[in-house]
């Protein structure tokens, strides 16, 4: 028996010499998640969370609860062509919205509606899309909101483009990006966690993990570790935390925001979750997930678990809870009433807003249906 | 609007590539407005591929003129961020066919954001595309991609066919608050025209075509790379008594449909040319417009001389591929010349 190939044995032959020494560009170790999700909320570590926050985050979370069922009620009555609701995620949304400061950007993904309401939007703006009378219902600049974005993980790239464009401007502005567990398998994740990383853009990245895309669950979506641990391939800090520990998210997502800021580039920030409704108000569950599974996850519920710690220590009374769900009330009282006031509509504005100045194939068919609306008027 | 393309006139007037004038447009861009970054593969050290961003990262710095990931998806998707903050990113797509991950964040993005916001988020995005064949190119390197863009709304297509117009066109898509796709026909980079690169043309307006060659007998619509081929085909039809005219259309979204539809009222006949395949192609939609507008002075049917509806060919087998005089003279030959006086 010969061990070595003549041309391996004509190779030790030769001298050749050693490669250049390589060395790992980053140590991999301070980036690596805690596989364990970071928790505040029944550990030693709510002893120190400000009380005014945990009341706001509480006062929100009712606020969004509240919210994400009159949505879903409006589409059961025709007010909206449908909704994906946040219900159970409302840590998440609410988190993200305060975590940021004023003159930071937001990009939120069509089920984050209450992140862009909880940061001051209009809730009527917000359900523009999912209404039908127009795709954005607001002007971004305003709250700085970027459009709800529906072609998952496609508003990540943009995050970064714009955190990049204010870092280059020397403005201290933070993006705050967020998407799905499923949006995660996308191209544009990979694309735009590389490009953050490689520009070391102020961006945080925000995946709420709710278990599922539509129907297929994460195990069919991915065989990393954990969807935090992505973030080392990248060279960038990856975070794991309780998605419904509102005041672990707040935690998380604002020292993610800090660290942005402060130059320290982006992170990937994977807060587990759950979606306790269907995907929308269309979709059927019980095809693909058992009962037992959402009971587990109520009784792991946001509101329950932040209800809990502030009873705990006294900070909530009957009085103090009772104001918070009298709030709620109050703003799905108002939705209801703003959508069920029939929107406005001008077909015209279908050929306004495709070029800074109209084509003259543009004005022709404006011409068109304008004489087709004044035809039908006359009708 | 009809003009015949003006001759630069000045004493400065040099050969100059298309090229150098499509390199001093972008200069020129950055030098005049700092929000303009160019971005995209190897456009850094190296000046790109085809050296039109040649010395612009060292003119202006790497955050000026900047090497991206290799990701076309990432580039343009960073580059609609950069523009929601205010500036106005030109993107350099390597070849055509390396454009085609990009379709999404164009499709989905870059052509919608202004309709989606009503107005409230226009995108200013200049996405350049090296296209076309005749160069020798292997597979993935010469495709005509324009029939896409062209059919997407909210996106200008843009494409030059002469040293000045390239440099002005240029200007004018950088400067336009709309997204535009400036296609520039990789084969003529290294063409040659009269130009003087200090007093540059004025910067076109998009959206005009300009009549490169005045004729009686016929009209030639054609953009980009196929302009040449259509003007050497005018040349040589002068041999068979016809006196061609030679529309280059320069941008085909918008279309300038005002000067096809007056040349081929006056000449009554038409054909479209362009190395992009027939079927579903710009002719389409050129033949038919022409046909909509100037029906009663048609003396024939509108013809198109197209690239063949194949996936591009090997580069030993291309020129049986790609409109040339012959092919360009066969078809002028069919526009039913018969009882013509
Ligand atoms: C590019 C793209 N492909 C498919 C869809 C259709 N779609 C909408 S939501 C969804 C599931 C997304 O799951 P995930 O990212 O986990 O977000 P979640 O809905 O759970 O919040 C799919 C497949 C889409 N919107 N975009
Ligand atoms: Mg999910």
């Amino acid at each position: 028996m010969k061990n070595h190939s003549p041309v391996m044995e004509q190779r030790g032959t030769l001298s050749p010499s050693p490669p250049p020494a390589w060395t790992p560009r980053t140590d991999p170790a301070p980036l690596l998640p805690d596989p364990r999700p970071y928790r505040v909320l029944g550990t030693d570590a709510a002893e120190k969370a400000d009380p005014a926050l945990l009341l706001e985050l509480y006062d929100q979370l009712v606020r969004g609860r509240r919210y994400n069922a009159q949505a879903t009620a409006l589409t059961r009555q025709g007010r909206l062509a449908v909704y994906p609701s946040s219900t159970g995620q409302e840590a998440c949304e609410v988190a993200a919205a305060l975590a940021l400061e004023e003159r930071d950007w937001l990009f939120p993904s069509y089920r984050d509606t209450l992140a862009a309401v909880a940061r001051g939007l209009e809730p009527v703006q917000a359900l523009t899309l999912l209404r039908g009378d127009w795709h954005t219902g607001y002007d971004p600049h305003e709250h700085r909101i970027a459009p709800l974005c529906t072609p998952l993980a496609t508003q990540l790239p943009h995050a970064v483009g714009l955190a990049h464009a204010a870092r280059l401007k020397g403005d201290d502005v933070v993006a705050l990006a967020m998407v799905g567990d499923g949006g995660t398998s996308e191209g544009d994740f990979h694309e735009a966690l590389n490009f953050a990383a490689v520009w070391q853009a102020p961006v945080v990245f925000l995946v709420q993990n709710n278990g599922f895309a539509i129907s297929v669950p994460l195990a069919k979506q991915t065989a990393a570790p954990s969807l935090a641990h992505k973030a080392v391939g990248y060279g960038m800090p990856g975070r794991l935390v309780d998605g419904n520990d509102a005041a672990a998210v707040y935690e998380v997502i604002g020292d993610a925001v800090r660290h942005a800021r402060a130059g320290g580039g982006p992170t990937l920030v994977e807060a587990v979750t759950y979606r306790i409704e269907a995907h929308t108000n269309a979709d059927d569950a019980t095809r693909y997930r058992g009962a037992g599974e959402v009971e587990a996850w109520r009784a792991h519920d946001p509101i329950t678990l932040l209800e809990r710690e502030l009873t705990e220590r006294g900070l909530l009374d009957d009085a103090r809870r009772q104001s918070a769900y009298d709030a709620a009330e109050a703003l799905a009282a108002e939705l209801r009433d703003r959508m069920n006031e029939e929107p406005v509509l001008d077909p015209m504005d279908l050929f306004t807003h495709v070029y800074a100045e109209q084509t003259t194939q543009l004005r022709e068919q404006a011409a068109q249906l304008r004489a087709e609306l004044e035809a039908e008027a006359e009708r | 609007m009809t003009t015949v393309a003006d001759q630069p006139s000045t004493t400065a007037v040099k050969p100059a590539s298309m090229a150098q004038a499509l390199q001093r447009a972008l200069r020129d861009a950055l030098a005049a407005d700092p929000a303009v970054h160019v971005m995209g593969e190897d456009v850094g050290a190296l000046g790109g591929v085809f050296r039109i961003t040649d010395g612009l990262a060292k003119e202006f710095g790497e955050d000026r003129c900047t090497d991206t990931p290799l990701a076309e998806a990432g580039i343009l998707g960073a580059a609609v961020g950069m523009a929601m903050y205010g500036l106005r990113p030109v993107v350099e797509m390597q070849f055509d066919a390396f454009a085609y991950p990009a379709f999404e964040q164009l499709i989905s993005h870059v052509a919608r954001m202004r309709n989606r916001t009503k107005g409230a988020m226009p995108l200013p995005i200049t996405i350049r595309v090296p296209y076309g064949g005749g160069i020798g190119g292997v597979e993935h390197h010469s495709d005509s991609s324009e029939a896409y863009y062209m059919a997407t709304p909210g996106l200008h297509v843009v494409t030059p066919a002469t040293v000045a117009d390239a440099y002005g066109l240029l200007r004018a898509s950088i400067a336009s608050d709309d997204p535009v796709v400036f296609l520039e026909p990789k084969r003529l980079y290294w063409s040659k025209d009269s130009w003087n690169p200090d007093a540059p043309s004025t910067v076109e307006p998009i959206g005009r075509a300009v009549v490169r060659r005045t004729g009686r007998s016929a009209t030639l619509i054609t953009y980009g790379p196929s302009v040449p081929v259509c003007m050497e085909a005018a040349e040589a039809a002068r041999e068979e008594g016809w006196d061609l005219e030679v529309v280059d259309l320069r941008s085909l979204v918008p279309f300038d449909d005002a000067t096809v539809c007056e040349s081929v009222r006056r000449t009554g006949r038409a054909v479209v040319v362009h190395e992009s395949g027939g079927f579903g192609g710009p002719g389409s939609e050129i033949a038919a417009r022409v046909t909509e507008r100037c029906f009663h002075h048609l003396q024939a049917p509108v013809l198109r001389v197209a690239g063949f509806d194949i996936p591009y060919p090997p580069p030993m087998l291309e020129r049986h591929h790609l409109p040339g005089v012959d092919r360009i003279l066969d078809a002028v030959a069919r526009l039913q010349w018969e009882g013509d006086s």
